[in-house]
């Protein structure tokens, strides 16, 4: 049976088009039919992140509209055969769809697909309404910040009151050293306040920076977040993987000058 | 020279972090808004000023959580204080 899935945060910024091309691509990666939908219309960003700009003939606000057929708008990933992009409209704005259109959307490509991903935008106005209209599942992405933690708190209200039955939620961007320092918050700090589930926790990685240059996903590399995103990936397959362990425990030695540098 | 007491009790920013967040989405959770505390300090003002003259420069309102007790879930708590300036005697009293 195929799951539609939305990647939201409430804030901008923390990762959701990252994480969207990541656990698209993983998924792919593992055999599934994978569809990635832009639904930024006016901010279309996940094709860069994708390496398929060059590629985009029709897009979402297209299909809604009946210039075009569903599979003319759809793009083929330059790795995966099983892995396709549906891209936002660059010069139009959020009220070009209604959530309603993207229900049957959502719909039409459920027939099709093992996994329908939708990168949400920011925000909580129509963009994020249309997103989540025809979504089963939802992804709360989160930095370990004040801010977003506090935008995605607002926006696991929202969804509550939706018709969507799970949230789960990724911290993105945790830099362990600053943890060990106390000085950012845990992955355990924010699952305790925002009291939802966790999916996984994706490490602060250079990394992640190099391969949106390059337009390549990099889950399944061999890198902290590589591993943390496949590891994701295998979780919303139902496989049993434990959080990777981020957070080693440390010798006396590494505690003591800890300590130490804290004093300074 | 390093104060040993000081690195004991000093709080690490993480755990600052976590304590302003779970205060201000218990004000965000419940809904109460800054125009609706503001409406709710007009009214207390009034209602309090017919007893005694407070200090309304140093007055504060806000939505906090009520004190872990054997309470299991956490309720919501309206934290008001108000330096009184004067008790106002049955005499002046409005």
């Amino acid at each position: 049976m195929s799951e539609v899935i939305v990647v939201t945060s409430g804030k901008g910024g923390v990762g959701k088009t990252t994480t969207s091309a990541n656990v698209g691509t993983g998924l792919a990666m593992l055999g599934e039919k994978v569809v990635l939908i832009d639904t930024d219309i006016g901010l279309r960003n996940l094709d860069v992140v994708m390496g398929l700009e060059n590629r985009i003939v029709y897009n979402l606000v297209d299909v809604v509209e009946g210039n075009c057929r569903m599979k003319q708008a759809l793009i083929k990933d330059k790795r995966y055969p099983n892995l396709f992009l549906l891209p936002s409209a660059q010069t139009r704005d959020k009220s070009s769809v209604s959530p309603g259109q993207m229900m049957k959307l959502v719909d039409d490509l459920r027939e099709e697909f093992d996994y329908v991903l939708l990168d949400c935008p920011a925000g909580i106005e129509q963009g994020f309404k249309n997103a989540i209209a025809g979504a089963d599942r939802a992804f709360v992405v989160t930095t370990p910040e004040v801010s977003a933690i506090r935008d995605a708190d607002r926006i696991i209200g929202l969804l509550e009151a939706s018709e969507i039955s799970k949230t789960e939620l990724i911290v993105n961007r945790i830099r362990m050293d600053m943890v060990r320092r106390g000085d950012m918050m845990s992955i355990e700090d924010v699952t305790d306040i925002l009291g939802i589930p966790i999916l996984g926790a994706i490490p602060d990685d250079e990394e992640i920076v190099i391969s949106t240059n390059q337009g390549e996903p990099l889950v399944g590399m061999n890198s902290f977040a590589g591993q943390a995103y496949l590891n994701i990936c295998k979780r919303v397959l139902g496989q049993e993987v434990p959080l990777m362990e981020l957070e080693k425990s440390r010798g006396l030695f590494a505690r003591f000058t800890g300590l130490l540098k804290r004093a300074q | 020279m390093v104060n040993l007491l000081e690195i004991l009790t000093k709080k690490n920013s993480g755990t600052i972090a976590k304590k302003r967040l779970q205060f201000v989405l218990i004000a965000d959770r419940a809904g109460c808004t800054p125009e609706i505390l503001e409406m709710i300090k007009d009214d207390m003002i009034k209602a309090i000023s017919k007893y005694m003259e407070i200090d309304t420069n140093g007055l504060e309102i806000r939505i906090t959580q009520m004190e872990d007790r054997e309470a299991s879930e956490r309720l919501p708590v309206l934290y008001v204080s108000m330096p009184v300036r004067v008790m106002l005697t049955k005499e002046t009293c409005q």
